[in-house]
């Protein structure tokens, strides 16, 4: 018989591998010609690739910059002998800019929405990069240098420009000193853009804002004792109440007494990217906490919240976003009630946001299911209620996991402003494009708008997907 | 294993009492008439096969399972559908589970102050300081600000052991906290739980550790069928086993 009998006596030290198996040759190999199909198919993505480019290159490298109509674009590029390969005509964005970004906004109060813009990355900063000084502190910084330059592009009165420069240069010495005070920014920010953008007395906003403040306070002084919905309830009846009758009287003696006034700019007169962002974001930041509570709501043992949650969601979702485009138009007219002047724009910001809420809120449920059911029990088993439990360890876990799904549903949402154009809103894509069209010096132009207007969609939704991923990134401590 | 451990005091205080209780799942009868008391300081090992019910028992406890009739009275207080009681009793009985249940996004430290900060409403600084303690009591102070996903199992399971330990409970309850661990790693585990059980925690354990409940219990309970089919103490029990099911069970699970 054999001897199976081993022992080691010396433990062996971990050693290089090979050389061949690391380098660009072995990524080469493994990546593009790993066998025969894949190296065809390699050669032939290399030979699309580059007759693509030199098909499109030359024209949009031949484009023109400098001129006043399509015309005079063409003779420049004939004259440049281009004639054949054609070149495109960026001079309609060069000439056009100020529409596309902000339709038809009275020219004299650019500063507003450019201000507005500005303000937005410091109210984000705190929620992208929380408590990092320096990140938060740059990200004012920068923004504040560019909105002085562009405010100086614009040709806006110094007065305007250095207000502005110096409410920027505030809010970057609070994010260095106490980045985490910026939060304070991100919640009257919502407030301040409205009065920036749309004008009016200082005293309507404060007004809507302390609607806001009494439910809130309401909330917070029932909760204890009525529970966390039924204290919701109530502080909304309180704030509705407010709203429709208190605010109107208070507000108009306090104009009175304080004129404290922007110049009144009416929806209609909004356009181009300044209407898409104005919609993108107000229901982006607004469609996830309500996409949140209905995930939980569809999860939810009290039959009555379960079945409402489920309706909504199951209704938004099987409804074409244009179908209720339209009916806000009309619909939300009937519920409310008889001559309430009620903007177009807010009306589509809220179907919007109802929509969108009902997509994230299907994600959200995604992220809650994949969680193991032995977080609830270790959550309640300590003795967590419900909230505390939903705040502290499910949520930060399920919407972890939907952060791929959640991003995806804001790219799409903010794409699908383009879609406002059918409801006659100045939408970059369409609306725009057709007032643009609709001058005789750029009849005729098809391609720059859409390259344009497509563009600035990419870099902003590509931004988005790329935070997406620094944020899991960021927040990976599974270590799987 | 101390055998100094076995008389430990039990006081006359009753710490859970049982009478009466059943639980269904749909048809399915799961808990069959438990009648059960509990002293303060009285260290139970539950064991029986599975789908006997052992677990769902001590679940029933803390009202992580709801029983629908019977009684059951935690510390004074009847659990009932009333969720005040249920977050007190939750708050005064820690519980530990086969598969840790950590919460893989907070770092161990922040795992074991996360309830006494929330619930008890400690401040952070002494909740840190609570947290530090325990975590050195089950031997891995080093760990605290690592994330459970860089830990091995015993170490989690220890630390899930500290996490209810910083909410200062008055009774433990153990759900099968071994069965998940490498071989090595039970030890570990067990060592720290005779090390409670000598600090007279009052202690509920479903495990098929017969050693440690030789170690330490004062009490072993053999369910079946949902039922309480023999108890005894330690010594009786092993020894001396009257029910033939019992006897079954011991011979299956020691034979080797």
């Amino acid at each position: 018989m054999a001897d199976i009998s081993f022992v080691r006596h010396q433990m062996l030290d971990p050693q290089a591998p090979p050389t061949s198996q690391s380098g660009v040759v072995k990524w080469l190999r493994e990546n593009l010609f790993s066998g025969p199909l894949n190296s065809v198919l390699t050669i032939l993505a290399l030979i699309s690739i580059y007759s693509l480019i030199k098909g499109a290159m030359p024209w949009l490298l031949n484009g023109v910059w400098n001129a006043n109509s399509l015309t005079e674009c063409r003779q420049i590029i004939a004259d440049s002998g281009a004639a054949e390969v054609g070149g495109a005509c960026w001079a309609m964005v060069r000439v056009r800019w100020n529409q596309f970004i902000y339709g038809l906004y009275p020219v004299a109060e650019y500063w507003r929405p450019t201000t507005a813009f500005a303000l937005m990355f410091v109210a984000l900063a705190p929620v992208l990069y929380y408590g990092l000084q320096r990140a938060n502190a740059l990200m004012a910084g920068i923004v504040g240098v560019l909105l002085v330059l562009a405010l100086w592009g614009l040709g806006t009165d110094g007065y305007h420009i250095a207000l502005s420069a110096a409410v920027m240069a505030g809010l970057t010495a609070l994010a260095w000193v106490a980045p985490k005070k910026l939060v304070w920014v991100t919640l009257a920010f919502p407030a301040v853009a409205y009065w920036l953008l749309w004008g009016g007395s200082v005293w309507g906003t404060v007004g809507a804002v302390a609607g806001f403040g009494l439910f809130a306070l309401v909330w917070s002084l029932t909760q204890r004792h009525v529970g966390v919905v039924v204290a919701a309830a109530i502080g909304l009846i309180a704030a509705v109440l407010w709203w429709s009758l208190v605010q109107s009287h208070i507000t108009g003696v306090l104009a009175q007494w304080f004129p404290i006034e922007l110049r009144y700019v009416r929806s209609d007169d909004f356009g181009g990217f300044l209407l898409a962002f104005v919609i993108g974001i107000t229901a982006i930041s607004a469609s996830l906490p309500i996409g949140i509570l209905l995930a939980l709501g569809r999860q939810s043992n009290m039959l009555l919240v379960k079945t409402l949650s489920v309706s909504f969601i199951e209704f938004f979702r099987g409804v074409p976003l244009i179908t209720v485009l339209f009916s806000a138009n009309f619909m939300l007219l009937y519920f409310l009630p008889p001559r309430t002047n009620f903007d177009l724009i807010l009306r589509v910001i809220i179907v919007v946001i109802i929509f969108a809420s009902a997509y994230i809120a299907e994600v959200v449920r995604g992220g809650l299911a994949a969680l193991p059911r032995g977080q609830y029990e270790a959550a309640d088993a300590l003795g967590l209620d419900y909230w505390q439990a939903q705040r502290l360890i499910i949520m930060p876990q399920a919407l972890k996991i939907s952060i791929p799904g959640i991003v995806s549903s804001f790219i799409g949402l903010f794409k699908d402003t383009t879609l406002v154009a059918l409801v006659g809103l100045m939408d970059p894509l369409q609306g725009v494009r057709k007032i643009v069209l609709s001058d005789t010096a750029w009849r005729g132009i098809y391609w720059e708008p859409f390259i344009f207007v497509g563009v600035i969609f990419f870099v902003v939704c590509f931004s988005m997907s790329r935070y997406s991923m620094y944020l899991e990134r960021k927040l990976k401590t599974d270590h799987r | 294993m101390a055998e100094a451990s076995l008389k430990m005091a039990v006081s006359d205080e009753v710490a859970i009492q049982i009478t009466g209780m059943n639980k269904w799942y749909g048809q399915f009868h799961v808990l069959r008439d438990i009648n059960m008391t509990v002293q303060r300081g009285e260290r139970i090992v539950i064991c029986g096969p599975s789908g006997s019910g052992k677990s769902t028992l001590i679940r029933c406890i803390n009202r992580l399972e709801e029983h629908q009739s019977g009684q059951i009275i935690v510390d004074g207080t009847e659990l009932t559908s009333d969720l005040k009681n249920i977050d007190k009793v939750r708050s005064e009985v820690g519980m530990v589970f086969q598969h840790f249940n950590l919460f893989p996004h907070l770092t161990i430290l922040e795992n074991c102050t996360l309830a006494p900060i929330w619930v008890r409403k400690i401040p952070k600084k002494e909740a840190e300081e609570t947290a530090m303690h325990f975590l050195t009591k089950v031997k891995i102070p080093e760990q605290a600000h690592k994330y459970p996903g860089q830990l091995s199992g015993g170490q989690q399971q220890r630390v899930a052991i500290a996490r209810s330990l910083c909410m200062k409970p008055r009774i433990m309850l153990f759900d099968e906290p071994t069965s998940a661990l490498d071989p090595e790693m039970i030890k570990e585990v067990l060592d720290t739980m005779i090390e409670l059980a000598q600090e007279g925690m009052t202690m509920l354990c479903v495990t098929h550790e017969m050693g440690f409940a030789q170690a330490v219990a004062n009490r072993v309970i053999f369910m079946d069928k949902g039922q309480i089919v023999e108890q005894n103490e330690p010594k009786e029990f092993f020894n001396n086993p009257q029910s033939e099911r019992t006897k079954l069970f011991l011979s299956q699970i020691l034979g080797h």
